[in-house]
């Protein structure tokens, strides 16, 4: 059995802001059906690009739903420039950390933050940059590498962990192996360089 | 609380822990020595035997005890490649337990084994004509489960035993989920080897056992002494022993409870979840299915909040979606059958057990009503009483 924080379990079984939001001017979906979880954040910002209400739909497992309870929270009352910057460590800081298999459920939390801003500003998100590593979970190898840096992940699971990627067929699994390993590779050139 | 994940694992039953108690503490013999308070144990364990072939209907010198169903599985696939060393084919299915799957990716991978996986329909049924085309003379030994532990969907084993015997490829069944739920005949089916499980029949975790057929050219897995005959080395763990051939004698007695009292329990808790809560389906065949295992999906929600829920209530139960396991994909057994994804990560599996009643069926159902209805409410793909 996971080894959830009371927070987690808290938001599971009394999330805040479920539903649909009436009035809301931004929403961000990121997940499927088919990949086992799913999240729909919706936004009402005000004149000043002020969140004064967040409400989502999560279809997913107990920390999914608690990193989206956790996640209207934290940016409720915030700008959309302050909102931008919420991480998906702050969402699990939030619920005093997650399962390291569950980080990317709070991940799942941030790209829906990201869509739902862009949404609200009109802008598109165009096709992703970078080259496809895994199509079941739609991550690209620059994903990989930002994911790598930030986090600090040192090996294929953990990738999986944060980003799914290689969590599906497999297929991607020794390309995923070797972005890692030069990623690391370069961080540790650079760290002795500095 | 109530327990219905007897395919994971099952209570010890109380006749089985006074069997084999004394075999813990007073009789500490070890089966081999030379001296009466040995030669008891020794005894003990030969009943154990006897008793655990009695279920199967087997020769008792057929029976090898093992640690596990693993170590069983290991074991027969092991003695298969080790008497056709030239033979580097194996045959088994898509919707094994990972005791054989793995293996055989493994065998795949690394030691340059080809290995047909035989698929099953929506159902969970085998294809058994491309079973049967695959079958050649590389092929080293064909392994098919008896019953399939997520959806229990039995398998047609003493028709595949025979077409390996015409071929003659040695024919491997695991019959860990099958045992002590249906009559398991090995003479009648034509098995050569079979392996089988004590915690699923009411034993103690760290005992199975593994049959092979007289006349089988068998190799042991784990080399060491002259235990069980020189086919698994290693000082026999009695107490288990004796436990198992407590729990087999009790699992024969209980079979007709099986076939009928269990059964009527398992489609009462179906037909009153299937009532109650749109958009749910039972996997897998129902015409040929153990009579304790309920494999069904809610479409739109996912299997690990549902377990967290009915946890709440001291409900016991498994996902088929596979969050709980670490991995993220639907268990390889759904996806096997094409299940969709709306409904494959919301799969549950009951399985029960002689000790469920009816009447814990009903607090089940009073608990998942509102608790599917609830993550049905918050899930993005649940509108207006259906899926989106």
């Amino acid at each position: 059995m996971w080894n959830y924080s009371e927070k987690v379990m808290e938001h599971f079984l009394k999330p805040r802001n479920v539903g649909e939001l009436e009035g809301a001017n931004a929403v961000g979906e990121t997940g499927s059906l088919n990949c086992g979880d799913a999240l729909k954040l919706y936004l009402k910002v005000n004149e000043n690009e002020r969140i004064i209400d967040a409400t989502f739909m999560t279809f997913g497992c107990a920390s999914a739903v608690a990193s989206s309870s956790a996640l209207t929270e934290i940016i409720k009352g915030m700008t959309l420039d302050d909102a931008a910057k919420v991480t998906n460590d702050d969402i699990a800081d939030y619920l005093g950390g997650l399962p390291k298999e569950k980080m990317h459920c709070s991940v799942m939390g941030q790209a829906a933050l990201k869509k739902a801003i862009a949404d609200f500003r009109g802008i598109q998100i165009l096709e992703k940059p970078g080259e496809m590593v895994c199509e079941c979970f739609d991550v690209t190898d620059l994903e990989i590498i930002d994911a790598v840096k930030k986090n600090g992940l040192e090996n294929t699971e953990d990738v999986t962990n944060y980003l799914k990627a290689g969590g599906g067929c497999g297929k991607c699994l020794d390309r995923i192996e070797e972005i890692v390993h030069k990623t690391r590779a370069a961080m540790e050139t650079s760290s002795t360089a500095d | 609380m109530i327990y219905t994940d007897n395919n994971a694992t099952t209570r010890v039953a109380d006749e089985v822990i006074q069997e084999m108690l004394p075999y813990l503490g007073q009789f500490y013999g070890n089966p081999s020595s030379m001296y009466s308070f040995a030669d008891l144990v020794n005894k003990k364990v030969g009943q154990a035997r006897a008793q655990v072939a009695d279920l199967i209907n087997a020769d008792p010198g057929d029976i090898i005890f093992t640690a596990c169903g693993t170590e069983s599985d290991n074991a027969a696939i092991n003695a298969a490649m080790n008497a056709f060393p030239r033979k580097k084919h194996i045959i088994t299915t898509t919707v094994e337990h990972p005791a054989i799957r793995s293996l055989c990716l493994h065998l795949q991978e690394k030691k340059g084994y080809k290995v047909t996986f035989v698929p099953v329909d929506n159902k969970g049924r085998l294809d058994l004509d491309t079973l049967y085309r695959a079958m050649s003379d590389d092929t080293a030994v064909v392994s098919v489960m008896w019953a399939n532990n997520e959806t229990g969907v039995i398998f047609p084993i003493a028709e595949i035993a025979e077409k390996a015997k015409e071929k003659g490829i040695w024919f491997h069944t695991d019959a860990v989920q099958a045992t002590g739920k249906i009559p398991i005949d090995v003479r009648a089916a034509g098995v050569d080897m079979l392996s089988l499980s004590g915690h699923k029949i009411h034993a103690p975790k760290g005992i199975g056992v593994l049959y092979v057929k007289n006349g089988i050219k068998f190799s042991p897995f784990l080399i060491g002494g002259h235990q069980e005959k020189g086919r698994r080395g290693g000082t026999e763990n009695t107490a288990s022993i004796i436990a198992l051939g407590k729990a087999c004698e009790l699992a024969k007695a209980h079979l007709p409870l099986m076939a009928t009292e269990v059964r009527e329990v398992r489609d009462y808790l179906e037909t009153r979840l299937l009532e109650a809560i749109p958009a749910t389906s039972v996997n897998g065949d129902r015409e040929n299915r153990l009579p304790n295992t309920l494999s069904i999906g809610f479409d739109a929600v996912e299997g690990e909040s549902i377990l967290m829920l009915m946890n709440q209530a001291g409900i016991c139960a498994s996902s088929g979606s596979a969050c709980t396991s670490g991995s993220l994909d639907p268990s390889h057994v759904l996806m096997a059958m094409q299940v969709p994804f709306k409904s494959a990560h919301g799969t549950i599996r009951f399985s029960l057990s002689h000790y469920n009643t009816k009447a814990e069926m009903d607090t089940i159902v009073q608990t998942l009503v509102p608790a599917i209805d609830r993550l049905r409410q918050m899930s993005p793909f649940w509108k207006d009483g259906k899926v989106v």
